[in-house]
């Protein structure tokens, strides 16, 4: 079942209303979430029947390889790790450094409100390795790296298998590594990736140089999301005109959106840009109590409140005129029996240990917001002076770090503040509230650290989805049913 | 008057060479002492940052030019024989060989700090900040040294400097470790240990060792010297 | 040709002597840690920025030309 885009919202739109969904070839939806099994991963003949064979490698053809560059740039594919770059600039710049470039898939998904590319990896892995195999070859890279969280060990499997099962094929696919990275929500970050892959800690160095430049080996290195590489995947088979038949002009294509929240399906969504949140949650099967607000684009993103919501369409244009993007395809619905303080408090103070701490602005900066949002949430403060302090800090730690962790916390709390105004100068008047000790909605990993396979001779599962409830789990991340 | 001053020991290479060796350690004192100032990060508006960092390191390098003065005298002057060899690598030589040792060795941990310095960039950050480290291994051999070696360590002008010095390092590691530097709290602990131990152990050893009788007999003068000494001071005490 | 001056927030361990010698373009925010306004350096400033530069004990300090961004 794919998303539509109409629910009687006027979006600007590519497709004609009503359109239905094909899938395959098609203009419609699902594109990437096509025949997504239930259970386990797709296999490769499933796969190939499905999508067809990738455009085959000719040997000498430098500028038919290269011309894949061309594709995703007529495309528009921008990247899906929260950044929105566009793929092909991004391209290009690894092809002009210095030495035999290297692809280096990103599917670590350090934000713990986002699911989509462990879905990805567990369910469809030969979308993203054609994806990072003809990217290679387009830039003339022999080797790709996949990237995942260390304790995401479902993923690890089915993308180790994946590769074992392409090791079979004959011919064009460049060499896929698997590699692990620790958990932690800034080990995503480019430069940290990097700095890890190369034997140092999983921590940002200061650029230049940046990694397109000099990365994995001080060869240029292109650092990619998963999800923006299963785009490419079908850019390369159906084209960039076919890729544009959906979404908006400025942001084309459809995207996977992880859903969560008071729904009866919270899960990984497939929808195209500018469609209307309504759709989307009436595909999730709709909400089972009333929401407070919605939080988009993650932890580093910003929140909107719900009677803005009603009218609100899934694109970075239709975001900004709230101070919102989608960043990397989150969506997270808060229900109004949760304390939005609290919730937002807790998260803050969540990403400020998070901090890799090299920075100064962002060691101190970041611990000086926590606090005060915990007074604030605990009473006996002047909402205004709290305000006032965390506007402060939020100018005083702008673009001051090795990276925007610092900015993008700043943010969020800001925004919560701001959409949370009145429950906020509530807490500050009268301190903590009966919500305020309800279990958490926004989820966040149950330990800071791995465990290690120890005593119980498991590795658990770290890094996902907290369920409201046990039978949540085998619902999602498959969604899309 | 001639065979007097013929038969008078101590050239002016010797005196320049105690001279010099007491004012090294005087400047290698106040090089430390303002390095764990600058690292605890002290300022007021007389004494802004950069310029107790700019002392600490123009001190460091004048004790560097007082050291090579101390080491060159010391080869030239013809009483004791020592080699340019011996006063750089330690433990070489017939004069004293230990205690001379020790300052061979100092001088070698002093060198390297400050080359490392010089070369600060080539580098990388925990791997200068490990040598810089040898400074608290240097200043007390240097102190040892010159309780070994020196020849005038009973008198009273040396011995207040020494330990006046001593109290002034003794002081800044303290103030240091009480500040919560370094953060690892083993090291912090095995500095005050060492401190500790350190003065503890020299005021035990002084009164026996240095201070006590036939010390240039006991810490390895040639014994051709020892004749010579005697003989000097009974000519002058004439 | 502009020179500006930037920061490493990595290897900056708020020494503070960079704010002392080029207050023109550096302060201290309330944890020690320099604030750099980036705008381009005039003739003189330059070599008082390079005065910082080297006066810095963990060249965290830099003056860059022409950055590409």
């Amino acid at each position: 079942m794919g998303t539509t885009s109409t629910a009687g919202v006027e979006i600007e739109q590519m497709t004609d209303a009503g359109e239905s969904q094909d899938g395959g070839g098609a203009a419609g939806l699902p594109r990437l979430l096509e025949g997504v099994p239930a259970q386990g991963a797709m296999s490769l003949q499933a796969h190939l029947d499905i999508h067809g064979e990738p455009p085959p490698a000719r040997r000498r053809d430098r500028r038919g390889a290269a011309a894949l560059i061309d594709q995703i740039e007529q495309a528009g594919l921008g990247g899906r790790g929260g950044a929105g770059f566009p793929l092909a600039r991004k391209m290009r710049g690894v092809a002009e450094g210095k030495g035999k470039p290297i692809v280096l898939v990103n599917a670590t998904e350090g934000e713990p409100a986002s699911l989509k590319d462990r879905t990805l990896l567990e369910t469809l892995p030969h979308l993203v390795l054609d994806g990072a195999t003809l990217a290679a070859r387009a830039l003339g890279a022999e080797e790709a790296i996949l990237c995942v969280c260390e304790s995401a060990s479902t993923a690890q499997e089915r993308a180790a298998a994946a590769i074992a099962e392409r090791e079979q094929l004959q011919g064009h696919w460049a060499r896929v590594a698997l590699a692990t990275a620790p958990e932690g929500y800034v080990v995503g970050q480019e430069s940290a990736l990097v700095n890890h892959l190369n034997g140092g800690e999983a921590k940002p160095t200061f650029t230049p140089p940046a990694p397109y430049q000099r990365g994995v080996r001080r060869r240029p290195t292109l650092v990619s999301n998963a999800e923006t590489l299963a785009h490419v995947a079908l850019i390369a088979r159906h084209g960039a005109r076919w890729f544009r038949q959906l979404g908006l002009s400025e942001q084309p294509g459809s995207t996977l959106i992880t859903l969560s929240g008071p729904l009866a399906y919270p899960g990984v969504y497939e929808v195209e840009f500018g469609a209307s949140l309504a759709s989307l949650i009436e595909a999730a099967g709709g909400i089972k109590a009333r929401v407070r607000g919605a939080l988009f684009g993650g932890y580093a993103g910003s929140w909107i409140e719900a009677s803005a919501l009603s009218g609100l369409a899934l694109s970075n244009p239709h975001l900004a005129p709230y101070g919102s993007t989608l960043g990397a395809g989150v969506v997270a619905l808060l229900s109004e029996q949760a304390c939005p303080v609290a919730e937002v408090t807790r998260v803050t103070r969540w990403l400020q240990r998070q901090s890799t701490g090299q920075c100064g602005p962002c060691v101190h900066g970041l611990a000086a917001l926590a606090d005060t949002l915990e007074q604030a949430m605990h009473g006996g403060v002047h909402a205004r002076e709290a305000t006032a302090r965390v506007e402060h800090l939020s100018a005083l730690v702008a673009r001051r770090g090795a990276c925007g962790h610092p900015d993008g916390t700043t943010r969020f709390a800001i925004s919560g503040i701001e959409v949370f105004a009145a429950e906020f100068a509530d807490h500050a008047k009268h301190g903590t509230c009966d919500a305020c000790a309800r279990a958490p909605e926004l989820p966040l990993p149950a330990r800071a650290r791995v465990a290690r396979s120890g005593a119980d001779g498991r590795t658990r599962r770290r890094g996902i989805l907290e369920p409201r409830d046990p039978e949540g789990v085998s619902k999602w991340p498959n969604a899309c049913a | 008057m001639n065979s007097l001053i013929a038969a008078a020991g101590p050239s002016a290479y010797w005196y320049l060479t105690r001279s010099t060796g007491a004012v090294s350690l005087i400047l290698l004192t106040l090089a430390l002492v303002l390095g764990v100032i600058d690292v605890g990060r002290f300022s007021s508006v007389a004494w802004p940052r950069f310029v107790v960092d700019s002392l600490h390191r123009n001190a460091s390098l004048l004790a560097l030019a007082f050291l090579g003065v101390h080491i060159i005298t010391a080869v030239l002057d013809s009483f004791a024989p020592i080699s340019i060899v011996n006063a750089v690598i330690p433990f070489t030589g017939s004069y004293r060989p230990f205690w001379l040792g020790l300052g061979a060795l100092s001088f070698d941990m002093i060198v390297a700090v400050i080359v490392t310095s010089l070369m600060r960039r080539s580098m990388g950050h925990s791997t200068w900040r490990a040598i810089h480290w040898l400074v608290y291994a240097s200043w007390p051999i240097a102190l040892l040294h010159g309780f070994g070696t020196g020849s005038d360590v009973k008198s009273a002008w040396l011995l207040a400097i020494s330990v006046l010095c001593l109290i002034a390092v003794v002081a800044a590691v303290l103030v240091r470790v009480a500040a919560g530097w370094p953060r690892q709290i083993g090291i912090r602990g095995a500095a005050l240990g060492g401190t500790a131990a350190f003065t503890l152990g020299l005021l035990l050893w002084l009164p026996s060792g240095p201070l006590g009788k036939e010390w240039a007999r006991r810490s390895g003068t040639p014994s051709s010297l020892l004749g010579h000494k005697v003989k000097s001071t009974s000519e002058a005490s004439r | 040709m502009a020179e500006r001056v930037r920061v490493n927030p990595i290897t900056c361990e708020a020494h503070g002597m960079c704010a002392e010698l080029l207050p023109e373009r550096i302060t201290l925010d309330e944890w020690g840690y320099p604030i750099v306004d980036e705008r381009p350096l005039s003739g003189e400033t330059v070599a008082h920025a390079q005065r910082a530069a080297q006066a810095c004990p963990t060249f965290a300090l830099l003056v860059e030309r022409e950055r590409a961004r």
